[in-house]
This record gives C-alpha cells, sequence and structure tokens, in this order.
C-alpha cells in the first residue's frame, strides 16, 4: 500500500499563531450569546417566569450584536475567524460576508419579534416543555448556518437547527403535532443526510472543507476529472429539499400549520431561508460550474414551485396552509435568481430572501392575533369579522399580504421587479412571466383571506353584516405584546418597499463578495499569508544561500518551536 | 481494500433506500438507521484508506516522524455518528409515541395533519 502514501497529509505546515483581531471576535458573538443564554436557560428551568424576559433580552442582544457585526463588515469586507491554532484548509473557520452577516440580523430581527410575541402566546406548559431554551439553540444553528465558512461546520449547525426544530414543533405533543412532525423528522433528516453524502464525495474529491480553500482548489481537481457535477447535483438535491421546492416540498405542508402559530410564523420566516442561502452559497461561491450546467433544471424546478405553491395557496381552506404554500412559492424567485446567476438576479433573490422572511413571519404573526381575537378559528369558512372588530389589525395584515405578493409600494415589488427585469435581460421571459403569473395568484389567494377574514360581516351561514360570534377583545398587556411585534415587521416591509437602496447595497455588496470570491478567499487566508510574510522577512534575514536547504525544514519545524515556547 | 469498501457502501445504500420506500414507519426508520452507517462508510472511504502509518506522534517529538494517515475522516465521522445517533433516538421515539396517539404506524394511513376529507375553500368572493 505504498502508493497510498500519495494520500498522506502533513499537518505540522498548519500551525496559526496570529491571534485574531479583537473587534473580529463580533463573528462568534452571536453565536456564543445564544448558545449560552440556551444553556443559562435550561438552567433555570424551574423559573420558567424569568424565562420570557431573559429570552427577549437575549434576543434583543443578539440584534444588537448581529448588526454591529453587518456594520463591521460593510466598513472592512468579509472578516475570518479561525478556531484552535490550526491555519484555514485544516481548522474550523468562520467567515462572514455580506450576505451571511445580512441573513443573519434579519434572523435576528424576526426572532426578537417572535420572542416578544411569545410572551402572551406560550402558556405555562410550554415553557416547562422548554420554548425558550429551543427557540435560542433554534437561533444558535440558523446564525452558525449564515456565518460559517467550513461546509462540514456547515452540516453541524444545519443539525443543531433541525433537532431543536423538532422540539418546537411537537411542543405541545397533540396528535396532530405528531403527524406533522413526523413527515417533517423524516423528510428534512434524509436532506441533511444528503447534503453530508455530497460532503464526504467533496472532501475526498477536493481534500478540503473550508469554503474558501474549496473555491480555489476546485477548478484544478475538476480538470483532473472529479466528479464534481454529480456533487453539485447532490447538494442541489439537498437544499432543495432545505428550502421546499417543488417536487421535494410535501413535508412542508403536512407541518407547519401543525404547531403553535409563533412557532409556524418562525419556521416559515426562517428556516426555508437557511436552505436558500446554502443553496446560494454552495452554487455561486464553490461551484460555479455545476450552477451553469444546472441552470436549465434550476429554471424549471422554480418555475414549477413558483406556479405549485401559488395553486395551492387557491386550494386549501386552513389559511395556515394556505401560508404554508405561500412559503413553498416564495421559494421560487429565489431559484430564478441562482438559475440565472447574473449579478442583478443574485442580488434579486438576495434581497427576495430578506423580504421573505419579513414578511412572511409578520403575516403568521398578524394571523395569531386575529386567531386570539376570533377563538382560535383558521378556515376559511369559518372566519369573518375583523374588520369590524379591529380596523388596526386589517390594515396591517392588508400591507403583509401585499408586501407578500409583491404589490408596490411594499418590500416584495423590489426583489420581483430585479428579478423579473434579469430575466428578460437573460433572454428567458416566460422565467419573468412565471414570476409575474404566481404573484397574480397569490393576489388572489390573500385577497381572498383577507376579504373572508375581516372584509366580510361574518362566517359562512351568517346574515352579511353580522357578526357570527363576537370577536373578543384583548387585555392592553396583551395588545401591547402582539401588536408591537407585527407593528414592527410592517414597518420594515413598508422600509424596504419605500427606501431600498440602502438594503439594495448592502445585497449588493454580498453578491460581489459571491461572484469575486477573491476578498472572500483572502480574508480566510489573511492570518496565513501574514505569517508567511513573517517568515519570509524572517528568511531575508537569513544568509542567502542557507534558504534553499533550509525551506522544506523551516515551514516544517518552526511554528512548533514557537508553540513549544508558549 | 478500498473497493471492498465502495460495494459495502453501495450495499448498506441499496438497503436503506428499499427500507426507506416502506409505508411502515418502522421500516423507514430502519432504513435511516442503515443509511446514517452507509454515509460514515462514505466518509471514511471517500477520505482515502491507509493502515500502516497512523498519526501518532512519537513520545520525544512534537510533530510525527513523516507523513501520516488523514485523521480528519474519522473526526467527521465521529461528529456524523453522535449525530445520526442522537437522530435516530429521538425519532424512535417520536414513532413511539405517534404509534401510540394516532394507533397505526402506516404512513398513508396518518392523516390527522392532512384530512383526505378537507372542506374546499369558499367560492364566494
Amino acid at each position: 500500500m505504498a502508493g497510498n502514501l500519495d494520500h498522506a497529509v502533513d499537518y505540522s505546515a498548519g500551525m496559526l499563531m496570529e491571534a485574531t483581531h479583537i473587534a473580529d471576535w463580533l463573528i462568534i458573538a452571536p453565536i456564543i450569546l445564544t448558545i449560552v443564554g440556551g444553556a443559562l436557560l435550561l438552567m433555570l428551568r424551574e423559573k420558567t417566569k424569568l424565562h420570557g424576559a431573559l429570552a427577549t433580552l437575549i434576543m434583543g442582544l443578539l440584534v444588537l450584536v448581529d448588526a454591529l457585526l453587518l456594520a463591521r463588515v460593510l466598513d472592512v469586507g468579509p472578516i475570518a475567524m479561525t478556531m484552535g491554532r490550526w491555519l484555514p484548509p485544516f481548522g474550523i473557520t468562520f467567515t462572514v460576508d455580506a450576505f451571511g452577516a445580512l441573513m443573519a440580523l434579519i434572523s435576528g430581527v424576526v426572532a426578537l419579534a417572535v420572542c416578544i410575541y411569545s410572551l402572551v402566546e406560550i402558556s405555562v406548559t410550554g415553557r416547562r416543555f422548554g420554548f425558550y431554551p429551543l427557540l435560542m439553540l433554534l437561533m444558535t444553528g440558523v446564525t452558525g448556518s449564515f456565518l460559517t465558512g467550513d461546509i462540514f461546520n456547515l452540516y453541524v449547525w444545519f443539525e443543531v437547527m433541525l433537532i431543536s426544530s423538532f422540539g418546537l414543533l411537537i411542543l405541545g405533543g397533540e396528535r396532530i403535532q405528531l403527524d406533522g412532525a413526523l413527515k417533517y423528522a423524516i423528510l428534512n433528516l434524509l436532506a441533511t443526510t444528503l447534503f453530508l453524502i455530497a460532503t464526504g464525495l467533496l472532501y475526498g474529491a477536493v481534500g478540503s472543507l473550508n469554503m474558501a480553500d474549496i473555491s480555489l482548489k476546485l477548478p484544478a481537481v475538476q480538470e483532473a476529472g472529479a466528479p464534481i457535477i454529480t456533487i453539485g447535483a447532490l447538494y442541489f438535491l439537498a437544499f432543495a429539499m432545505k428550502a421546499a421546492a417543488f417536487p421535494l416540498n410535501f413535508w412542508l405542508p403536512a407541518s407547519y400549520h401543525t404547531p403553535n402559530i409563533v412557532v409556524s410564523a418562525l419556521f416559515g420566516g426562517i428556516l426555508t431561508k437557511v436552505g436558500v442561502y446554502a443553496l446560494i452559497r454552495t452554487m455561486i461561491l464553490l461551484l460555479p460550474d455545476t450552477r451553469i450546467i444546472l441552470s436549465e433544471v434550476i429554471a424549471w424546478v422554480a418555475v414549477f414551485t413558483m406556479i405549485f405553491g401559488a395553486l395551492g395557496t387557491l386550494a386549501h381552506n386552513d389559511i395556515r396552509r394556505v401560508f404554508g404554500y405561500l412559503v413553498i412559492s416564495g421559494i421560487g424567485p429565489m431559484l430564478v435568481g441562482v438559475a440565472l446567476g447574473s449579478e442583478e438576479a443574485i442580488s434579486g433573490a438576495i434581497m427576495y430572501a430578506v423580504h421573505s422572511i419579513i414578511a412572511l413571519t409578520g403575516l403568521y404573526l398578524a394571523f395569531g392575533i386575529l386567531m386570539r381575537k376570533n377563538g382560535g378559528k383558521y378556515n376559511l369558512s369559518d372566519v369573518g369579522g375583523g374588520y369590524k372588530a379591529s380596523d388596526g389589525l386589517s390594515i396591517l395584515f392588508l400591507v403583509l399580504a401585499f408586501g407578500i405578493v409583491g404589490l408596490p409600494p411594499f418590500s416584495g415589488f423590489w426583489p420581483k421587479f430585479i428579478l423579473v427585469d434579469a430575466s428578460i435581460h437573460a433572454g428567458h421571459g416566460w422565467l419573468a412571466f412565471a414570476i409575474l403569473f404566481s404573484g397574480f395568484l397569490t393576489t388572489i389567494s390573500v385577497g381572498r383571506v383577507w376579504a373572508h377574514a375581516f372584509w366580510r360581516g361574518g362566517p359562512i351561514g351568517t346574515t352579511d353584516g353580522q357578526l357570527g360570534m363576537p370577536l373578543q377583545g384583548l387585555t392592553r398587556s396583551v395588545r401591547s405584546k402582539t401588536y408591537l411585534p407585527v407593528g414592527a415587521l410592517v414597518v420594515i416591509v413598508c422600509l424596504i418597499g419605500v427606501f431600498p437602496s440602502p438594503l439594495l447595497s448592502i445585497v449588493q455588496s454580498g453578491t460581489q463578495s459571491l461572484l469575486n470570491p477573491e476578498r472572500y478567499v483572502s480574508a480566510v487566508f489573511s492570518a496565513a499569508t501574514a505569517q508567511q510574510k513573517a517568515k519570509q522577512a524572517e528568511k531575508a534575514q537569513q544568509p542567502k544561500d542557507h534558504e534553499d536547504t533550509v525551506k522544506g525544514h523551516d515551514t516544517k519545524t518552526e511554528p512548533m518551536k514557537q508553540e513549544g515556547a508558549h | 481494500m478500498e473497493t471492498i469498501l465502495s460495494i459495502l457502501v453501495g450495499v448498506f445504500f441499496s438497503v436503506s433506500v428499499y427500507l426507506m420506500t416502506s409505508r411502515y414507519l418502522i421500516r423507514i426508520i430502519l432504513g435511516i438507521a442503515i443509511l446514517g452507517n452507509a454515509v460514515n462508510l462514505t466518509i471514511f472511504t471517500s477520505g482515502r484508506l491507509m493502515r500502516e502509518v497512523p498519526p501518532i506522534i512519537p513520545l520525544d517529538a512534537m510533530v510525527p516522524a513523516g507523513p501520516t494517515a488523514n485523521p480528519l475522516p474519522q473526526a467527521l465521522i465521529l461528529t456524523a455518528i453522535v449525530i445520526s445517533f442522537s437522530f435516530l433516538a429521538f425519532l424512535l421515539v417520536l414513532v413511539y409515541r405517534a404509534y401510540q396517539e394516532l394507533g397505526t404506524d402506516d404512513a398513508v394511513e396518518m392523516r390527522v395533519a392532512e384530512p383526505a376529507d378537507e372542506d374546499l375553500p369558499p367560492v364566494s368572493f
């Protein structure tokens, strides 16, 4: 087996001596915050009264830290931090560019809104079962997925996210939840296993797990005949399943309507977008050639996702399931962005993801308020009289609904506009048509929800104008804790709609680092290059004739000497 | 050696896919358990197999003497084993609870979340 020595590795060249810059500790601050918060809440499991306030505080801090991180990334470009003392190709690296930081910030904002809303929605039982620790750990997984720069580490964060989401999904232990959770659990586990298979094969082909390193090494490996296209297709399959793209979406409508409405809101907003994030990251940054080959497949998947999702919204009576199909339908435009792959299209996809997280969570939460008022009814035939009971709520709901379907002047308009424009520029008018057509269908659908829930006087069977049953008023403290998060999300939806340019410039900076990964890559290797420079300077001081003989030996032992000195 | 393991991986994958196409949850769970092992063996095999040169550092040295086998695939598999094992435990409990509550382990008969006789949405408006 002597030939196998070719595959041997020499790790001693990889010792990291440079400490991470103190400002760059911001990278892992969100994860430390949420994981410590989750542990803290678990320790306080006897004192569930404290849970709500503490969790809200930690989520508030998380938003703050994410915002600081985004500001730092926009200021100095992509930043990286390597765990332990191994240089990037060996150690686990956290790498943040504007795309990852933006997604982390937006999901932090949404999680804060959900956390405030949950103060009234989650009962004592829910707290005892550990709603808040699970919420914290879910956010750990989500934020970790956005911030990591290591593909195996991404798998680990996916699993952290997945196991917390299982816990949240079956929190009440009702029959319907067990049924929904089974389908969700098995299919999602299958998707992450596919992801792991692809990662194993990629490691076998490239010999590295660091995303920046892979993107550097991949062209040479591909030339040597490694089955990169197969690996890319596996990644696409796994992440499309995570993102609930068309033929792989059936776990979502089976499960997302079963848990508490705050859990649905969080899942509908964030979880599928993590799949989209991973898809964009792998397809655009890691495997650009595979994306070009698969682009037609991705485009068709996108079209079917949009149209079938939109038809699903029209076919269901349960409003929560209508929203579930809205989530699916909203995945399509982001896939269009991936399929086209131009700078404009990717910007559109990222902006759509940001908008979709905010607007969908808001929509679920706004419907949650209506459900509180009408005593938990969620079928289109049983709701009604919302406008009479609360005109404010009906307007908030309408704004979010228009935002989702992409009507101006709300947040959904700009990303859809950009994507339609990009499709036409790329000569794919049918993609633009699909986006607009699915927008039309979902407009009918959310319009119908609004008309039934708010506009008409009462449910089916009652004389119009008369309430079938009086809607309950909410107490002052319940009102403040439910309307505040929904109102805040509506404000964001309107702001993005009216002033899209600040968000657009952040998104474009994220797109830049995906398409031109030089800065992303150099951020990862900056510690390494700094070390190499130091070494070169050291060598320059040595007598010149020594240089060649010392060279091979030098890289191997020198870091070790330094370590021995520590 | 790699050929034998590759064949084993293939067998594992086919068995797990066959089991997962069943409609009975307990078979699906068994399929997932085998799938986890198939994936771990895949990582192990694609990380290249070497027996003769363990990555062990001699007592009096700071670095391993000469090139060694790559320990990283084993670290990866260790992580993957822990994760797939814990998920299997969770799924077993979930399936058992579902069997208690729903009285069946036939996935096709489980229609609580998606009832077959669901009302159509109203056609007014």
